[in-house]
């Protein structure tokens, strides 16, 4: 038969190239499917990679992927208009756990890796279509032909449209998404290794609460490259839309924060980007196989929002849909039944482990968001005005005030429900 | 502080064009992105408009019209799940079309 192969990968992110890659090793064949020029030609994220889970698809990656810097401090910048408090892990001499990369760089290297692995790659093509006879899928359709294989694996990103024209996904709720804009700012090398405090070939990962974001479900975060600093922030979908925000402005906003515009000064922007993140957790994964059919990556809606992990589970998880797929093309079976083993491996590795256990937590945080992210940003950093002050108030009246304060700023069983809902998420992660 | 109150507050004014300016896009003939023109006169929110990171969409009040930037779209799908009829028919564009990331 014309067109056919063993396994057609739709979307050629880190997570379908994992799959793909894991196939061909396999001694399967495998087509890899991009809509785009190249490999994260339209992708984006933060953003940086782990360095145990990409060893786990490119074992000796360190030697030759294009890789930026490599993460030695992690600095927390809570901000609120204008004033902001930070705790900054700074770890150096330790393995690396992370590099800062470049996704339209790094994706087109992993994809060549693929390549030389045996992995078919076929880019600027976009899959209209999954082709589906007697319940089964059979393959997929471009605008320009049918491709046929035994199982399709979809890594289409977090939009899925062929996930959910098989049935396997339903149409995603904005709160379910947080909406990513994106700037790559040019600084010289040396302006970022004095204003991060960072040595040659060392990074460091800002992650920032509140800001323009206070009261909201959202995050900022800024990433050192070798010569330029990736800044940006996700907020979620629905936040936007209730209170009419433009992201790029919310961005903007973040940047000329007092606390945050000295890191950027005299930068110049070389790419502005924009993207949806995955946010619904394990509650609202699609289904993640059916007959012939395999969901892996962003498509799966497998990211881990409190740890910023999407690429990771992504090549994990494709690893994982790879390893099935082998073994269904071994027993000539690919029932839903047999390509059940992927959800058992996810379920026994720490994908779907740490998705159940952080599963109640964006429920919790988008409804306690006003005060988790609004109030108590600004409670602490009145907390640590009031202890610098010096103005001739006698110290206990003013610790009297602010304890007070917290007891009569909103009612009580505001309070009880913030206590509450901490204690759920506590509960919730180490139970 | 209302909502309303706190956004006309935000001195924040974004050029977006130049943050724009700098990314690569193929242009297609026709848009890969159609709302239903019929349910966009009857919408109040027009959460299209301001959603947008790329600002595809502007509302022309004297037309009555969507006008839709479609050149500019990073393909990033908010408007098709934001929209308050779900109304937009969204689509990739063709292969070879659309936004290239060069940093992404």
């Amino acid at each position: 038969m014309k067109n056919k192969t063993d396994v057609i990968v739709v979307g050629g992110g880190p997570a379908g190239i994992s799959a793909a890659i894991t196939i061909a090793r396999a001694g399967k064949k495998v087509v890899l499917i991009e809509r785009g020029s190249f490999s994260g030609s339209k992708n984006v994220f933060g953003g940086a990679i782990y360095v145990q889970p990409t060893k786990e698809i490119f074992p000796n990656f360190e030697e030759s992927a294009p890789l930026e810097r490599k993460t030695v401090s992690h600095k927390y910048i809570m901000c609120t208009e204008t004033e902001s408090i930070s705790a900054n892990y700074v770890a150096r001499n330790e393995e690396t756990v992370s590099y800062s990369v470049i996704r339209a760089k790094f994706d087109r290297w992993m994809a060549q890796e693929a390549q030389k692995e045996g992995v078919v790659l076929v880019t600027e093509t976009l899959v209209k279509d999954v082709i589906v006879k007697e319940n089964k899928i059979v393959g997929v359709r471009t605008e320009l032909e049918e491709y046929f294989s035994d199982i399709v694996i979809l890594a289409d990103g977090v939009n899925s449209l062929l996930a959910k024209q098989v049935g396997l996904r339903k149409e995603i709720k904005s709160k379910d998404v947080a909406l990513g804009v994106k700037e790559v700012i040019k600084l010289s090398k040396e302006k970022i290794e004095e204003r991060f405090n960072l040595n040659d070939g060392e990074g460091a990962i800002y992650e920032i609460f509140g800001g323009s974001m206070l009261g909201m479900l959202g995050l900022g975060y800024v990433y050192t490259n070798k010569e330029t600093v990736s800044i940006g922030l996700g907020i979620s979908l629905d936040e936007l839309a209730k209170r009419k925000l433009k992201p790029y402005e919310m961005l903007d906003e973040i940047k000329s924060h007092p606390s945050i515009k000295p890191f950027l000064k005299d930068g110049e922007l070389v790419e502005y980007s924009a993207h949806l993140i995955p946010e619904g957790g394990y509650k609202k994964m699609p289904k993640l196989y059916a007959h012939g059919v395999l969901v892996v990556g962003d498509s799966a809606m497998l990211v881990n929002n409190l740890h910023w992990e999407g690429t990771n589970l992504a090549m994990i998880s494709g690893k994982l849909a790879g390893e099935t797929a082998v073994i269904a093309i071994k027993k000539g079976d690919f029932s839903a039944n047999t390509l059940s083993l992927y959800q058992k491996k996810l379920e026994n590795s720490f994908i779907l482990k740490d998705l159940k256990s952080y599963k109640n937590l964006m429920d919790i945080v988008h409804s306690r968001a006003e005060s988790y992210l609004g109030y108590y940003p600004h409670k602490i950093t009145e907390f640590f005005k009031m202890f610098t002050a010096v103005d001739s108030i006698p110290k206990r009246q003013k610790y009297h005030g602010f304890i007070k304060s917290i007891f009569t700023d909103r009612s009580i069983s505001e309070l009880f429900k913030d206590a509450w809902g901490f204690v759920k998420m506590i509960v919730g992660v180490l139970r | 502080m209302p909502e309303n109150e706190k956004n006309t507050e935000k001195k924040i004014q974004s050029n977006i064009d130049d943050k724009l300016f700098k990314v690569k896009y193929v242009p297609d003939d026709e848009p890969h992105l159609k709302p239903d023109e019929s349910k966009c006169l009857i919408c109040d929110s027009k959460v299209c408009t301001y959603i947008c990171p790329a600002h595809v969409y502007e509302w022309d009040e004297e037309n009555k019209k969507l006008i839709i930037g479609y050149e500019n779209c990073m393909e990033c799908g908010a408007c098709r799940i934001a929209c308050e009829h779900k109304c937009i028919d969204w689509n990739y564009p063709k292969g070879t079309k659309g936004v290239t990331f060069k940093q992404g």
